[in-house]
């Protein structure tokens, strides 16, 4: 079944006369129980495509429906089968982390036996319960973020929407927060819909990733799909020369080449054999290799292939 | 969309300002500071001097009393209706805005919260009056007071959310103290009968919803002669003052969704 459907979605906005497509023209599905990752670099439209799926943008054309309701003319429903976190944290600081779960879970009109075992329940989850009486005000930016997934779970939406969910968290928060994303979802069969500009965490994650740059979405596929459109091995050879793509087009085991600031990377299959035929061939043709680097493709070499730039340039 | 109301929601965000009150409830006394100092240093002050146009029968303290009262409400509602933009900075408004409830529902539970705040910071004014000698006819006469303080908080938190909606952050905010508050207050007859003013001030005070609220609490409180308008008409006017501007307010904060 589907969970989220776009169809032509355009967000366009008009700044000093001269008129942008933040999101443009993009169409895309989400199944049910999915984890889905948005991947792309900052300002490529994910958040706003994700503020238009949770109500909170009007898209210029373009439809978009969730949980099989629209999001611009069934709002309120819309809203009730959704959870959310933001990229910045939302909570009252004021209150505790346990009066903030408990203001969520009355607005989405859990009754009160039932809410005081979710909150309880989630509170463990994320590991607060020994601080879930604390105000907000005294938490760390690990424990904010873990509680607003517990949060956003709460009243068991059919999806969670996570914007960056591990923006500006430390190594060991993050792989923390990826196993409560994986647990929740495999546990409770609630489909995710998350962005992010991390290679690493749609990797791990996600079931399918859509590649988002300048407002579409390029390319859409499961990582380990994605990462086979670019096929075997790639060596990456520096070079005292950045034009030196023709002189390595020539070898007939090489099936592409890109260049980059001096670098040129070269797909091949069994790339272990070859590189000292690359080596003699670039001695043959009067250039100096300073380093090779040989791997396994990324989804960072995914997104390279296709945009023709780095994600973080 | 449609609108509907729902009682939960309302009672959910009228129970997050409680506790947010709670917790900085030194800050909510300390707020009174202002009207005290008022009331406590004009009142002893001018307790002796002769002021034209006061009331017969009604010293400066008893005068002076139920002007304070609105000031109190004036202040602390404005802010609470303005206190949207905190949620907007500290981002939780966005918890609230995708929270399957009506717009309406949220500006009601705020409007709820705030004035109760704003009604309990009221009484314990008219509390501390009594130490200065203002005297308290009867129950009666509070209740219809906790009337006139309800609808004097409902208009102005409406008009600090008309602000709210219309601005980014909290940067213009000493602008709307020194040239929508202060005027407000002090052309409301809190300090003074408005009759004696230049005439071209007159009508800037009958634009004034506040003058009505004050003229009403002076009213219940002391006794019908002490009103320069007829109490019900005072009623009447504040009351048109306080659904007007929630209505303007939530309209206003309905189309904030949009932008951005």
């Amino acid at each position: 079944m589907k969970v989220i459907e776009v169809t032509d979605l355009t967000k366009r906005y008009n700044s000093n006369g001269i008129s942008f497509a933040a999101v443009d023209q993009i169409t895309f599905t989400v199944e049910e129980r999915e984890i889905f990752a948005l991947l792309g670099p900052n300002g490529a439209g994910k958040t706003t495509l994700i503020k238009i799926l949770t109500t909170l943008l009007k898209p210029t054309s373009g439809m978009a429906k969730v949980a099989g309701f629209d999001v611009t003319k069934e709002k309120e429903k819309v809203r009730a089968s959704i959870g959310i976190v933001f990229q910045e944290p939302a909570l009252d600081r004021r209150l505790t982390g346990r009066e903030n779960l408990d203001f969520h879970a009355r607005m989405y009109g859990i009754k009160r036996g039932e809410r005081e075992r979710r909150v309880a329940e989630s509170l463990k989850l994320v590991e607060l319960e020994e601080k879930a009486d604390i105000v907000v005000d005294k938490y760390s930016g690990g424990m904010n973020r873990r509680l607003e997934l517990a949060r956003g779970f709460i009243h068991h939406p059919k999806v969670l929407f996570l914007d960056e969910p591990t923006l500006g968290l430390d190594t060991q928060t993050r792989r923390r927060t990826w196993d409560y994303i994986k647990e929740l979802n495999e546990r409770e069969g609630v489909t995710v819909v998350l962005t992010t500009h991390y290679m690493d965490e749609a990797e791990y994650l996600c079931d399918r990733v859509g590649i988002i740059d300048q407002g579409k979405i390029i390319v859409l596929d499961s990582p380990k799909k994605l990462v086979d459109l670019i096929g075997s091995d790639l060596v990456t050879l520096e070079l005292n020369t950045s034009n030196a793509a023709a002189i390595f087009e020539t070898l007939d085991f090489v099936t592409d080449v890109q260049t980059h600031n001096g670098f040129v990377t070269l797909k091949m299959e069994r790339a272990d054999l070859r590189i000292p035929i690359l080596m003699e061939h670039a001695r043959e043709s009067g250039l100096e290799i300073k380093s090779v680097n040989m791997r396994k493709p990324s989804l960072e070499d995914v997104f390279l292939h296709f945009t023709g730039r780095r994600i973080r340039e | 969309m449609k609108q509907t109301l729902s009682v939960q929601a309302i009672y959910v965000l009228w129970l997050r300002e409680m506790k947010g009150m709670w917790r900085a409830k030194s800050r909510v006394v300390g707020s009174l500071g202002m009207p005290i100092f008022f009331l406590i240093f004009l009142g002893l002050g001018l307790e002796h001097a002769s002021m034209p146009g006061l009331p017969a029968g009604v010293d400066y303290v008893a005068f002076l009393t139920p002007g304070i009262i609105g000031m109190t409400l004036l202040f602390s509602s404005m802010f609470a209706g303005i206190s949207v933009l905190w949620d907007k900075e500290f981002g939780f408004l966005k918890e609230v805005m995708v929270a399957p409830v009506s717009r309406l529902s949220i500006v009601l539970g705020r409007t709820a919260g705030g004035s109760t705040v704003s009604i309990m910071q009221g009484l314990l004014i008219l509390a501390l009056s009594t130490l200065l000698g203002f005297k308290i006819s009867g129950v009666i006469p509070v209740m219809l007071a906790i009337v006139f303080m309800c609808l004097i908080s409902f208009t102005f938190i409406g008009l600090g959310l008309i602000f709210a909606s219309r601005m980014r952050d909290m940067q213009g905010f000493t602008l709307i103290v020194n040239f929508v508050m202060f005027p407000t207050f002090l052309l409301s007859g809190a300090l003074f009968p408005v009759q004696d003013l230049p005439s071209w001030l007159v009508p800037v005070c009958y634009a004034n919803p506040l003058t009505y609220g004050v003229d009403g609490l002076r009213g219940v409180l002391l006794g019908a002669e002490a009103s320069g308008l007829p109490i019900l008409l005072d009623f009447v006017l504040i009351t048109v003052f306080s659904i007007g501007m929630v209505g303007i307010g939530s309209y206003l904060f309905e189309s904030t969704e949009v932008e951005r």
